[in-house]
């Protein structure tokens, strides 16, 4: 068992947010999905306030055992989510975390309030790898910024709250430091380094956002050198992220001093990525 | 959760990747038609759905491509006592399609599936358009209506055309450089059969300017047409929000509400290609 911020999980294995689609998944899959459900706690993708389309195709581009992805957080805005997905969200037998993102504090923080007074939620992710239209700043790349938003959004629940840290900052251990002592109760990272592609024949922009984020083995590395890096800087639990694809990477990234991990674009590669990696970490640790 | 309504043509995969063996590939003019044993999926996938497939082994060779797996429709399913036979229909383009190409029977294919929505049941006589690569899905479709369905198919060349042997029915064929059968494009041989008889259903798989010729003929003529799109994707399954193309209901996901979507639901020119 493991104990992130009070919840119960049966194993330490989260999806990363907008990596896996329940709803969608079980479309495909039928109810086999939520028999086998590949991880302990599922994290939703990014809720925001207002519905949004996300970004042109195309939206991917494959690198050296990797992938560039610039897909601009389509979701069907809170209202949606709440009365159509959540409902549904509620049949995954494990616990719930919600991912919201808010181009303001005040919306940040009302998202919170509004994600986090439904019983079905156990968790709430902050995604701060977005602009603050009020400072220009992407929140989660300064301490100061991060704090500020935390010291909004902390009274809006009393859920635990994990920050998504972006390794897109000139100090990602500073920032984490700054969420927790403005009281988050996990960080979790890396979210996607940011990348860009290029048209093989016109030599123009191949993602129609420009720009993406890099994520599976190619950025492993720099991954687990920012988890032992903020696990170093903090007392809250670390949920560890970046290119795992086997139970001997989640060990890396648990010796690195992650309590948790999340399984991303391996689960592009099998669905079951999850549950593969349970198996090979519980095969190691015995 | 949303379970799926009877009508949706869809036969569920089971929820994890698994690994098929390679007993076939052979060399089909200027494709390949390799065939893998696939024991524990289900025997019965719908014409127009697909799997992801990916070596076994070797797979993130040249320059650590390929790393994702590759979206192919299904040309036939052979169910037989041992698991079901699937036979897909390959061109070498990239790492990916190379790596594949070199499969040879033993070997391992990693596969998930079947994913999507199939074609669906239509009033009307069928008829099938096919374009290239894109005639993969026409040949399992081709045999579950029989022999009096007609089939349309164009070609770049008379060896990428050998691929229209594969069909039991016999196929009115196209090439681009009129080294077999009509010197041009299949949406001619598909303009003078609809004009000829326009009570018919449209089923159609190739390439974006092929598809798009044909659902703005079939939009002229208001003959009805299901349309078997590619896009490329990363996982099959709704996960990853890649493979979307514009409708007239905003984006939606190719590998989850297609690949086979009613041509009226596209707008004139999704492709950025005009009409």
């Amino acid at each position: 068992l493991t104990n992130l911020c009070g919840i119960e999980l049966e194993g330490p294995i989260l999806n990363g947010s907008g990596t896996f689609d329940a709803i969608a998944a079980r479309r495909t899959f039928g109810d086999a999905l939520l028999d086998e459900f590949p991880f302990d706690c599922f994290v939703s993708k990014t809720i925001t306030a207002e519905p949004r389309q996300g970004n042109p195709p195309p939206r991917l581009w494959e690198t050296p055992a990797g992938l560039i992805n610039s897909i601009g957080l389509p979701n069907k805005g809170v209202d949606g989510f709440l009365e159509s997905d959540l409902p549904q969200l509620s049949e995954v037998p494990v616990p719930l975390c919600v991912s919201v993102m808010g181009f303001s504090r005040d919306e940040l923080a009302s998202l919170t309030g509004r994600v986090g007074e439904r019983d079905e939620v156990a968790l709430i992710e902050l995604n701060v790898s977005c602009p603050n239209v009020e400072t220009g700043l992407v929140m989660g790349a300064d301490p100061d910024e991060t704090a500020r938003a935390l010291e909004k959004v902390r009274p809006a629940t009393e859920k635990p709250l994990i920050v998504k840290l972006t390794p897109n900052a000139n100090d990602p251990a500073a920032v984490a430091a700054a969420a927790e002592s403005a009281g988050a109760d996990a960080v979790s990272l890396v979210n996607t380094l940011k990348g860009m592609a290029f048209h093989p024949n016109t030599r123009e922009p191949w993602l129609g956002g420009v720009t993406g984020g890099v994520s599976g083995p190619a950025v492993r590395a720099i991954a687990l050198e920012q988890v032992r890096s903020v696990a170093g800087a903090v007392s809250i639990p670390v949920i560890g992220m970046g290119g795992i694809a086997s139970g001997r990477d989640a060990m890396d990234f648990m010796a690195a001093g992650a309590t948790a991990i999340a399984v991303g674009t391996e689960s592009f590669r099998d669905p079951a990525a999850g549950r593969r990696i349970a198996a090979e970490l519980a095969g190691l640790a015995a | 959760m949303n379970v799926p309504p009877v009508t949706e043509a869809r036969t569920l995969a089971p929820p994890e990747r698994r690994t098929a063996q390679i007993t076939a590939n052979e060399r089909v003019g200027a494709y390949r038609l390799f065939t893998a044993l696939d024991a524990s999926g289900p025997p019965h996938p719908v014409p127009g759905q697909f799997y992801m497939l990916a070596g076994a082994e070797g797979w993130g060779g040249e320059d650590g491509r390929p790393y994702l797996p590759r979206a192919f429709s299904f040309a036939r399913a052979r169910p037989l006592p041992s698991g079901v036979e699937l036979d897909f229909l390959l061109e070498e383009i990239g790492p990916g399609t190379r790596r594949l190409a070199e499969l040879r029977p033993g070997e391992g294919l990693h596969l998930v599936g079947p994913l999507g929505i199939g074609f669906r049941p239509a009033s009307g006589r069928p008829l099938l358009v096919g374009g290239g690569i894109g005639v993969a899905p026409l040949l399992c479709l081709s045999d579950a209506l029989g022999p009096e369905a007609q089939v349309l198919l164009g070609f770049r060349t008379k060896a990428h055309a050998e691929a229209a042997k594969l069909f039991d029915a016999e196929p009115a064929l196209a090439t681009d450089d009129g080294s077999i059968g009509h010197a041009g494009l299949v949406t001619d041989l598909l303009r003078s059969d609809l004009e000829r008889d326009p009570a018919a259903t449209v089923f159609a798989c190739g390439p974006e300017p092929m598809l798009e010729a044909v659902r703005a003929l079939c939009a002229d003529l208001s003959v009805p047409a299901q349309l078997a799109l590619e896009s490329g994707m990363a996982c099959g399954f709704g996960a990853c929000m890649g493979c979307v193309v514009p409708t007239k209901n905003g984006y939606v996901r190719v590998c989850l509400d297609g690949p086979v979507l009613d041509a009226n639901t596209l707008g004139s020119g999704i492709w950025g290609l005009g009409s």
